[in-house]
């Protein structure tokens, strides 16, 4: 990092540190000399490790965010949330039917919600968190997985929630119903995967797999290429 | 926001656009592919494994004399975290059928597999369970489905793209259970992206002769990896797991059989023992090891261990002389350097321009000669754009993606990209992408056949520790590919050896043997592997600790 980057003081587990300009949480925790063990996952906002809350300067609220894709502002007071303790239901997604009442008996909290959306005010993915609730109580699984696709399972809306929901939990399985049993069956991939069980490309990629370099270059180079 | 200097630069990007739209929808080649001599001349001169100090001999080890990647013989030449000696084996601390290392998509497809195949499961993980690379793949998965493709068109481009050096056992089951594979994880409720007819949306990737590039919006890998590992949990009776306890040794026993590992708690800083009949190594790659100094597109945990202890407990290693570096890493805004821009991008007709809005390479060659072609557009053409702080890189021009298919394109097929540079005030539907290639994967890996076996007995390898299916550059969607196909057989071959497997006593009598090895190359005492975490203590703190003493990387 260059030498003349103005600081900003962050406050982590309340005690002060400066830190450049324009860090992150992660790169501002780590460059006050603390080194992440829990709390860090992919580092680019995809794996929901690194759920954070956070006070800035001279506001009350607290906010969240993932401490990987946030900038540390001038004051702000940091405590990091690596894992929320929250109940995963087991089920057998053979045995499920995608409808209400698989939600009424494995997320039977989804139906105390009090619509205060405080859950789709920390998502840090801006998710609709609680229309996804809505649609669920509902039984519109389709569009709860379509509103809960970018989910990445920071925990951070179940934490808040007042009604002790587990959102990200229930959006898995509304995600997994939909995908199983209500997206459409591909009849290309239906086809494909009994023409290949039944052997149709064996002997000819046998023969590939036998053939030296130079036909397999051949063959490579000589291809057609369609892009669309 | 976009200093007024690099606006310059995309006011000319912007000039060039509509003809280069026009040439998009005319259906004729953007831009020619290069032929085989032209892409030797730009790897020879511009891919950083080709630089002269990018490789270097192993002197010890299965591999001994092969000259590979420079920062892994580092890791490779040196001393174990471990003295054996404090080792109590004759009572493992867990003893189980299967043990699987590592919890991304390929370890928790093993995980599945093996248990459905008889086997009792322990699955232990160095960060939680799905914090893996698995987990942040952006564009797709291959597979020929549609009917104008098939499984032999895959194998060519597998092959084309991996330089002909890809082993054809593993290519041959590789494409012929691809589509099995994306069958497989539908039915586990993978929700990928359907056209209105109901066939799947597939789209091209960089060395594709077809469009055959699945995927579940800008989150596939996510998309994928949730949904295992969802069924993993639902599984607890058949699958116990550990978070936050890599494997730092693996464990044999005295026919010479991998026989389980050695667990390092990093909470508690335990150490904890583990008896197996058979080990599955699903530990990902190494970019962590920030190879020639790049940027990284990895995980935190990408640190190559499971080749470590592979290479210590005699499994020898492929291609470890080639490294993937993507095409498209982001330059700016420098919160976010080195981050993946998924090739899904240029798959819906994003082109990488210079800095005066020409086109300079076809936007999909594979991603070796791409990424090639970008560094000599920055370095010998001098037609890059340099940030404030100092990166270059050449554009990727996004907004030409709704130009081509209607606004509304981005937020539906990219939602990650669109958010992952909103939050730094970058509107990619406006404005283009800043781009230079960034580390991103291992080609190569620990040698494995087409049940997963590695050299060693008891040993098995899945995903991108192992090595020789993508040969020595790997192709857009097929890392994906590669988890489901090679966690599930190693799952089912793991399962399937432990059934018959007779355990004799455990030793870690190799781990000694290899530290004299070590030792006798005459290695600092200080140099420990496997790293399990990169170090970014900055000195300034390190100078003040003054009682606090580094294993490696870890205190």
């Amino acid at each position: 990092m260059p030498k003349n980057v103005p600081m900003v003081k962050v406050y982590i587990l309340g005690e002060g540190f400066d830190v450049p300009e324009g860090s992150t949480i992660i790169t501002a925790l780590e460059y006050a000399g603390f080194q992440l063990t829990v709390g860090v996952g992919c580092r680019e906002g995809f794996c929901g490790a690194c759920g954070t809350l956070y006070r800035e300067k001279g506001d009350y609220k607290l906010q969240a965010g993932l401490a990987c894709q946030t900038v540390v502002t001038d004051g702000m007071n940091i405590a990091q949330i690596p894992f929320v303790p929250a109940e995963k239901p087991i089920y057998d997604i053979n045995k499920i039917d995608p409808d209400i009442d698989a939600f009424k008996i494995l997320y039977p909290t989804l139906f105390r919600c009090v619509g205060c959306n405080t859950c789709t005010k920390i998502c840090p993915q801006d998710i609709e968190v609680m229309d996804y609730v809505q649609a669920l109580i509902r039984g519109d699984v389709a569009r709860a997985a379509d509103l809960s696709f970018d989910c990445i399972r920071c925990g951070l809306c179940a934490l808040r929630c007042p009604a002790e929901i587990v959102q990200y939990n229930a959006a898995i399985l509304a995600r997994r119903l939909t995908g199983k049993y209500l997206l459409p069956k591909s009849p290309d991939l239906e086809n494909r995967v009994k023409e290949i069980a039944e052997g149709l490309y064996e002997e000819e990629l046998q023969k590939l797999e036998k053939a030296n370099a130079e036909t397999i270059k051949k063959r490579y180079y000589d291809r057609d290429i369609k892009t669309g | 926001m976009y200093p007024e200097y690099m606006r310059k630069s995309i006011r000319r990007v912007e000039k060039t656009r509509s003809e280069r739209l026009k040439l998009a929808r005319s259906g004729k080649t953007i831009f020619p592919m290069m032929s085989e001599e032209e892409r030797q001349e730009v790897l020879d001169n511009f891919h950083p494994d080709y630089k002269k100090d990018a490789r270097k001999k192993v002197r010890i080890g299965p591999n001994k004399g092969e000259k590979i990647t420079t920062k892994v013989v580092d890791v490779l030449e040196a001393y174990s975290r471990i003295k054996p000696e404090y080792f109590d084996l004759k009572h493992p601390d867990y003893e189980t059928d299967v043990l699987v290392i590592g919890a991304g998509s390929a370890g928790f497809s093993a995980s599945l597999l093996a248990s459905e195949n008889g086997a009792d499961v322990l699955l232990v993980t160095k960060l939680r369970i799905g914090d893996s690379n698995s987990m942040m793949a952006q564009g797709g998965i291959q597979a020929a489905v549609r009917p104008d493709d098939n499984p032999l068109l895959h194998y060519l481009d597998v092959m084309g793209g991996g330089h002909f050096d890809n082993k054809p056992d593993l290519v041959k089951a590789l494409v012929s259970e691809a589509p099995d594979a994306i069958h497989w994880l539908q039915e586990l409720g993978v929700m990928f992206d359907r056209n209105e007819d109901g066939t799947m949306l597939t789209k091209p990737g960089g060395g594709t002769c077809r469009p055959r590039m699945h995927s579940a919006r800008d989150y596939t890998g996510a998309a994928i990896c949730r949904t295992i590992r969802d069924e993993v949990l639902n599984r607890p009776d058949k699958i116990k797991i550990l978070e936050h306890q890599p494997a730092v040794e693996l464990i044999k026993d005295d026919k010479g059989n991998v026989a389980g590992a050695v667990l390092y708690h990093l909470e508690n800083r335990n150490y904890f023992t583990v008896k197996a009949k058979a080990t599955i190594i699903a530990t990902g790659g190494f970019g962590r090891l920030h190879i020639k100094n790049f940027e990284t597109t990895n995980h935190y945990g990408a640190t190559a261990d499971g080749l470590v202890i592979a290479y210590r407990a005699g499994a020898n290693l492929l291609y470890m002389d080639s490294v993937q570096y993507h095409p498209t890493g982001a330059v700016y805004p420098p919160q976010i350097l080195g981050f993946l821009c998924t090739e899904k991008l240029r798959g819906l007709g994003a082109q990488p321009v210079n800095k005066n809005g020409d086109l300079f390479v076809h936007p999909l060659e594979p991603r070796d000669i791409e990424a090639s072609a970008f560094i000599r557009e920055c370095t010998d053409s001098n037609m890059g754009i340099e940030t404030p702080g100092g990166q270059v890189g050449i554009w990727l021009d996004s907004p030409l993606i709704e130009k081509l298919s209607g606004p509304g394109t981005i937020k539906k097929n990219l939602p990650a990209m669109l958010r992952q540079f909103e939050r730094f005030d970058v509107d990619i539907t406006q404005d283009p992408i800043l781009v230079y290639p960034t580390l991103h994967y291992q080609n190569g890996g620990i040698e494995i056949n087409d049940h997963c076996e590695t050299k060693v007995n008891g040993l098995f390898v899945a995903g991108e520790a192992s090595g020789g299916v993508h040969g020595r550059n790997r192709l857009m969607g097929n890392s994906q590919l590669d988890l489901i196909v090679f966690g599930r057989r190693a799952g089912i071959y793991a399962a399937q050896y432990a059934k018959k497997a007779k355990t004799g006593a455990l030793t870690l009598s190799h781990i000694t043997e290899y530290d004299k090895e070590v030792e006798k190359i005459g290695v600092d005492k200080k140099h420990i592997s496997p790293m399990v975490l990169p170090d970014y203590t900055p000195s300034s703190v390190k100078e003040r600790q003054h009682t606090t003493e580094y294993q490696g990387t870890l205190r």
